[in-house]
């Protein structure tokens, strides 16, 4: 099977997950302990003619699955409804903050990129010598690190201390320098541990692989060392890397509470805090959808990237 | 000066238990264009010792010796230049074929990048002398097979293709690392098939590295015994095939099987390969050997001249050379009281399957090795 063919048929077969994501999001108003209209109101009082016009609205009083088909009408042409503690628009909210979520999270996944592979390879190169041993403890400094320390003394040095940075978020554009220059840091905060997972897992992974009778077939064809490691032990090494990778891309989305909360920073996590704190059910709908969304997504991602690493995944 | 002289080749694994004596004073020559047999149990160092000469070790070192090959000393190269040999004027088809290629790439990129490792060619060129080694090896349908992934092949067309990664810059010296292991008989058979006519044609020369001293008779000229990392007979094949001169060889033909030969012959010699670290005293063989005497356990015997009893590797010329039938036993020297006493008896194959062939072809022959007073031990 070509790549081709796998990736379209890997992608068809997400869409009955989505399907069953979408029904279990939905079903949330009816498990909610209480009568739906409590649920949707935000359990605060409401008059007789409220409560109505909330029926009517979610047309309460149809059978389950047209709601279910309006519902995901609705969510499809990206209409959430409004919140009923702060009467915003729910898809408003979300749109507003899922790409500061996403702007600080995939920085800091590359950044983990960035730094875990070229630290696995050299790691796996040199091991047991001082090389490996050093990024063994940077990478066990990392994981051991708690991220809100980091960052909370990532902030004083560089922002009270030095000044080189401000402590809270400019209000400027997200594609603007000044931006930019603030998510260094909360991007480095929330990289960090990522980093040094990814390090020691391809480390691990790629000490494997150079044991593999491959390797030495590879270097008795005359190959450089370089086009050994890179082209054919780095290739086979990293599928280890990419499922983790790839659930990590995924709970990035979901925003990093504590990160958030310490570069006052306002994504998704301090979002959905709130709206579970205040039992703002659409607003905690809309964002588990887009969340389960996100993960399925990156789920499908994580397979095409193997399938394109390792032949066999496609023939099986 | 031969093609590929190895002399006093001694290699060294460190490992918890202590030093290991991997390969221990090995010398010998190839030819250009002859087809040379490496015979031993496995963890006799044969393998070992054929990666030692193109730098391949992982984890073991040559702490003494000398590889010349064409005239330049292989183990004193640079790893630049060394390169530039590997898989081009020396190339290895190592054991184990189904590991031995990388599933993530095509079987036909795993060969064309041999070629352009080496010579500068343009990605079609090396394409189609790709599918043309495919092709030489055997494999059917070669350009449709170019694009075929490792797994899917069968492990016979993983070794042909390993074959053909080998052979992808003509070679002078090929080394075959066991390319039977692993296999079903049939495929073997086509296997040694191949090999044949590639040492058929007589440019390259074939360091031929296999357990099985059956496998090596059918197609070397000369043959080289190991037992734990020493050189223990070596000679033309039909001395050794006919008049083994050393114990350990006698077992090794007495152990492989026959057809049609009425009793169940798959012997194989009782007791085991000294553990590599802990090594008995004077002859390496004696606690297996069924002729082991006082003497045995005494003085490590050389490898001598069978027909003089005189050294052979301490820089005396041979008589004939490297087709000296030599054996390292004290037999031969005349230390040994009671003598070697078994019996070689040859069973014609003709006679047994009729399939009719010359029988002066030792390949075709079976040697059987009789032993009258120490039948249990050899049977
Ligand atoms: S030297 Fe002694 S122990 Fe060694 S092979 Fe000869 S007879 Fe056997």
């Amino acid at each position: 099977m070509s790549l081709g063919t796998y990736a379209l048929r890997r992608t068809l077969l997400a869409v009955p997950v989505l399907v069953g994501v979408s029904a279990i999001t939905f079903s949330f108003v009816h498990l909610v302990p209480g009568d739906a209209i409590d649920v949707l109101a935000g359990f605060q009082g409401v008059d007789p003619e409220a409560r109505d016009a909330l029926r009517e609205e979610y047309g309460l009083d149809d059978p389950i699955w047209r709601q279910y088909l309006a519902w995901v009408t609705d969510v499809l042409a990206l209409e959430f409804g409004e919140s009923p503690i702060t009467g915003r628009d729910v898809g408003a909210t979300i749109a507003e903050r899922l790409p500061r979520t996403l702007a600080l999270g995939v920085a800091a996944w590359l950044l983990s990129l960035a730094i875990g592979i070229p630290a696995g390879i050299v790691a796996a190169l040199n091991h047991g010598r001082p090389a490996d041993e050093l990024t063994r403890l940077g990478a066990l400094a990392g994981i051991a690190t708690p991220n809100f320390w980091l960052g909370l003394v990532l902030l004083f040095i560089f922002g009270v201390h030095l000044g080189w940075v401000r402590v809270t978020p400019p209000d400027a554009g997200l594609a603007s320098l000044e931006m930019l220059w603030f998510m260094v840091l909360p991007t480095i905060t929330l990289g960090t541990a990522s980093a040094a997972l990814i390090t020691r897992l391809l480390r691990a992974s790629m000490a494997r692989e150079l044991q593999k009778a491959y390797v030495r077939t590879a270097r008795a064809k005359g190959l450089r060392e370089r086009t050994v490691v890179l082209k054919h032990v780095l290739r086979n090494s990293l599928t280890a890397v990419v499922t983790v990778a790839g659930l990590q891309l995924a709970i990035l989305v979901d925003g990093a509470v504590v990160v958030e909360q310490v570069f006052a920073w306002p994504g998704m996590g301090q979002l959905v805090v709130d709206a579970v704190d205040q039992r703002d059910v659409p607003l905690i709908q809309a964002s588990v959808l887009v969340i389960a969304v996100a993960v399925v997504l990156a789920n499908l991602l994580v397979d095409l990237v193997y399938a394109a690493l390792d032949p066999r995944v496609r023939y099986r | 000066m031969a093609l590929l002289e190895v002399e006093n080749l001694t290699i060294q694994f460190y490992t918890d238990d202590g030093v290991v004596r991997a390969v221990d004073g090995v010398s010998y020559e190839i030819e250009a264009g002859e087809t040379v047999g490496l015979v031993g149990e496995s963890g006799a160092g044969k393998s070992v010792a054929s990666r030692a000469l193109l730098g391949l070790l992982e984890d073991g070192e040559v702490v003494a010796g000398e590889v010349r090959f064409d005239g330049r000393n292989l183990l004193e190269l640079s790893s630049a230049r060394l390169r530039e040999i590997r898989g081009n004027e020396i190339a290895i088809a190592f054991q184990d074929a189904d590991a031995a290629l990388n599933p993530a790439y095509t079987v036909g990129e795993q060969i064309a990048e041999a070629i352009r490792a080496h010579e500068t060619v343009t990605d079609t060129a090396a394409r189609e002398r790709s599918i043309a080694l495919l092709e030489r090896v055997g494999i059917p349908e070669p350009a449709s097979r170019y694009t075929d992934y490792p797994h899917q092949f069968s492990s016979g067309m993983c070794q042909r293709a390993i074959i053909a990664i080998a052979l992808a810059c003509d070679p002078d010296l090929l080394i075959v690392d066991e390319p039977t292991r692993g296999l079903d008989v049939t495929v073997q058979a086509q296997l040694l098939e191949l090999l044949e006519d590639l040492s058929a044609d007589g440019e390259m020369a074939i360091q031929l590295v296999s357990h099985d001293l059956g496998v090596v008779a059918d197609q070397c000229e000369r043959v080289l015994v190991i037992y734990a990392g020493k050189i223990v007979e070596r000679g033309p094949v039909e001395d050794l095939f006919y008049e083994p001169k050393h114990p350990y060889t006698a077992g090794l033909l007495a152990s492989i099987p026959r057809i049609g030969d009425g009793r169940d012959r798959l012997a194989s010699i009782p007791g085991r390969m000294p553990t590599r670290v802990q090594r008995p005293t004077g002859c390496q063989f004696h606690p297996r050997c069924p002729y082991a005497e006082a003497v045995c356990a005494r003085r490590d015997p050389e490898l001598v001249d069978t027909a003089t009893g005189t050294p052979v590797d301490d820089g005396e010329p041979d008589r004939e050379g490297p087709t000296t039938h030599a054996a390292a036993c004290h037999e031969h020297t005349g230390d040994l009281e009671e003598g070697l006493d078994y019996e070689v008896r040859i069973v014609d194959s003709t006679d047994d399957d009729g399939c009719g062939e010359s029988a002066s072809d030792p390949g075709d022959d079976s040697a059987a090795v009789d032993n009258p007073s120490h039948e249990g031990e050899l049977r």
